[in-house]
């Protein structure tokens, strides 16, 4: 793999874990409210998928390290969690609801599985459209276990859709673990029957690119969906609020062992390295800098963005 | 022309000018659909256009949002409104939230038609109302469709539009006749009013609308008054103006659906009513619903459980007698 892709890679994970740190401090400052879900420990998954894959990307309430590095910017994604008008959605969605159709990138969805059929009915779309790209949709294994997931493989499988299932597999659905509410704990089990899987240590952000690169080629083929299962561990709580009492110091222990960033360090120039380091904590505090100076939003535009400007004038 | 057909021709009509518009529901395509409201749609624009889903109401709406985010404009056949419970997650969450959520980046030019009511004898499950809790929703226009006229003319516009629009038809007005003024540029969120009066101003839609008309003449023969009749037509948002122009003519008020009384969506049209025109009014506003109960399966239990044309007779002319008409 050539070096400017990894060390693309490396900056965009190493931005990511800076810009949860900051999350999670600016939460305990008070500055950030509500729910936030930190990526901390399964970067590699996050940047790898979304640096891999070429089309429309459908993601989950975890979606901060993947907005940044589809290309959102970490100015716009503070703001938001600090909830002001230069957040990504103008304060009105925060830290689950990250949106940017310029580049592909619809959510940020808060109810477990809930944008998996919103990413088929886009596949169909993009199909129809006979556009070269598909979709991506991430997932985590909790969402396996919801009616719509089945629905989803049958419909895609069906339709044919170019449609690349993503599921973010760290084997934990909020805080229970997965064999006690799965049939399976590898969640490919339950989509063998429909199409093509494959697993992929989620923790080796090189593996991860690979696997979408090529999931992303399978889909342009034009014989259906495809399943990939990538095997993480985040670092943190399912939450802020979540003190992940759920996993022992062992368990801990082993999991951050397999810290993506620590793996692909190695493999880098110490010059790159260093300079990197530097740039990310200037992008990071710019950021916060950023999201405090920031307006909140206008109440007098508590009704906007509801309907289209010619729909608010009929709805109002 | 029927109220299907009229549904059929605005369905035809718009997608022949435009290729994003695709259909989708349960056995819309081959069968033609249950109420045969997309007859002949799936030979004139194939079925990349005219899709027959699967049973799985959750995905069929989610997968519409995905078809809009996408840039389709897709038109879904709920084959009923009863079914729509199971995609209230998405209905709800996805298709009234998404918009509003990405500060307009997404929108979402979709219509959910589905057809509600009381029917015959179909049972408890295939017998309810959800405009009420559809209409409580903030992001979602909500259309209650009692004529041909009104159907066809407010679904393509409904198609046209960049907002996602709920369209409600009622089971049993599928065949009802009427002639379509094809050069009319109806407002589809203004309501109708069907008949003038001075008296009581009676509001209604749906199929009500109709068992209520059918009452009019002896209703107005007995209480010797005049009736205003109106056809709310846009549940969400409402036509306040039309309503209020009315109830201060008439200064009483009667709300008639079919839905059942708790929760129900009249309720809010008479809540506004006291709130705002309380002066207005020289008697305690009537509202008749179906009752609290689910919907039997017998003829005279079900026909017991909501009201119809004989009812409204007896407790509008009650109601009128009782004050002082």
């Amino acid at each position: 793999m050539d070096t400017a892709l990894m060390e693309d890679l490396y900056y965009s994970m190493l931005l990511g874990r800076h810009f949860e740190y900051a999350a999670k401090e600016n939460y305990f400052q008070g500055n950030i409210s509500g729910f936030l879900h930190l990526d901390i420990g399964q970067e590699a998954l996050s940047v790898g998928a979304m640096k891999a894959f070429e089309g429309d990307v459908f993601t989950t309430y975890r979606e901060h390290v993947m907005a940044l590095s589809r290309g959102m910017s970490a100015n716009a994604i503070m703001a938001e969690l600090f909830g002001k008008v230069d957040g990504v959605s103008k304060g009105r969605g925060g830290s689950m609801h990250m949106f940017s159709p310029k580049i592909g990138f619809y959510g940020g969805d808060a109810i477990v599985g809930g944008h998996i059929p919103n990413a088929v009915g886009c596949a169909y779309a993009r199909k129809y459209q006979n556009k070269k790209t598909g979709c991506l949709v991430v997932f985590g294994d909790g969402a396996t276990n919801c009616g719509g997931f089945f629905e989803s493989i049958n419909i895609a499988t069906s339709q044919k859709l170019p449609l690349v299932f993503l599921c973010e597999n760290n084997k934990y659905a909020i805080g229970t673990k997965i064999e006690t509410v799965s049939a399976f704990s590898k969640q490919a089990k339950k989509v063998e029957a429909y199409m093509p899987t494959v697993e992929v240590d989620g923790m080796d952000v090189l593996a991860v690119y690979k696997a979408i690169k090529k999931a992303g080629e399978y889909i342009k083929e034009g014989k259906g969906p495809i399943f990939v299962e990538a095997m993480t561990c985040r670092f943190e709580g399912h939450s802020i609020s979540d003190a992940n009492k759920y996993r022992s110091s062992e368990e801990m222990k082993k999991c951050k062992e397999l810290d993506p960033l620590l793996k692909l360090k190695p493999l880098l120039d110490k010059v790159f390295v260093e300079k990197i380091e530097a740039q990310v904590i200037r992008d990071i505090t710019e950021a916060v800098n950023f999201a405090h100076e920031s307006p909140e939003p206008s109440l007098a535009e508590l009704n906007k963005y509801i309907f289209t400007d010619e729909g608010l004038k009929h709805a109002l | 022309m029927l109220y299907r057909e009229a549904i059929n021709l605005a369905l035809d009509e718009t997608m022949s000018e435009d290729t994003n518009i695709v259909l989708l529901g349960e056995d819309i395509a081959n069968v033609g659909g249950t109420f045969r409201v997309t007859e002949g749609l799936l030979d004139k624009y194939g079925k990349a256009r005219v899709i027959d889903t699967p049973i799985a109401e959750l995905s069929i709406v989610g997968n519409a949002i995905g078809m809009a985010i996408g840039g389709l404009r897709p038109v879904v056949e709920l084959m009923t409104a009863n079914f729509s419970l199971l995609a209230f997650d998405q209905i709800v969450n996805h298709m009234a939230k998404l918009p509003f959520m990405s500060a307009g980046k997404i929108r979402l030019p979709m219509v959910l038609r589905m057809p509600q009511g009381v029917s015959k004898q179909l049972g408890a499950q295939h017998s309810e109302n959800y405009e009420n809790m559809l209409s409580s929703v903030p992001g979602l226009f909500v259309f209650a469709v009692n004529s041909p006229n009104y159907a066809y003319h407010a679904l393509k516009k409904s198609i046209k539009m960049d907002d996602p629009v709920i369209f409600i038809e009622h089971e049993l007005l599928y065949n009802k006749k009427e002639e379509i003024d094809m050069k009319s540029d109806l407002d589809p969120f203004k309501a109708r009013i069907i008949k003038e009066g001075e008296d009581i101003t009676i509001i209604s839609y749906l199929k009500m609308l109709d068992d209520t008309a059918s009452a009019l003449d002896e209703i107005e023969k007995e209480l010797n008054c005049s009736c205003e009749l109106i056809d709310l037509c846009s549940l969400n948002p409402v036509d306040f103006k039309t309503l209020e122009a009315s109830i201060k003519k008439t200064g009483r008020l009667i709300m008639i659906e079919e839905g059942h009384k708790m929760g129900s969506y009249g309720a809010q049209i008479i809540s506004w009513a006291v709130e705002e025109l309380f002066y207005f009014l020289d008697a305690a506003p009537l509202r008749l619903c179906g009752k609290n109960v689910p919907i039997a399966y017998n003829r005279k239990l079900e026909l017991a459980s909501i009201p119809t044309p004989k009812s409204i007779k007896k407790d509008i002319i009650n109601w009128g007698r009782i004050n002082g008409l």
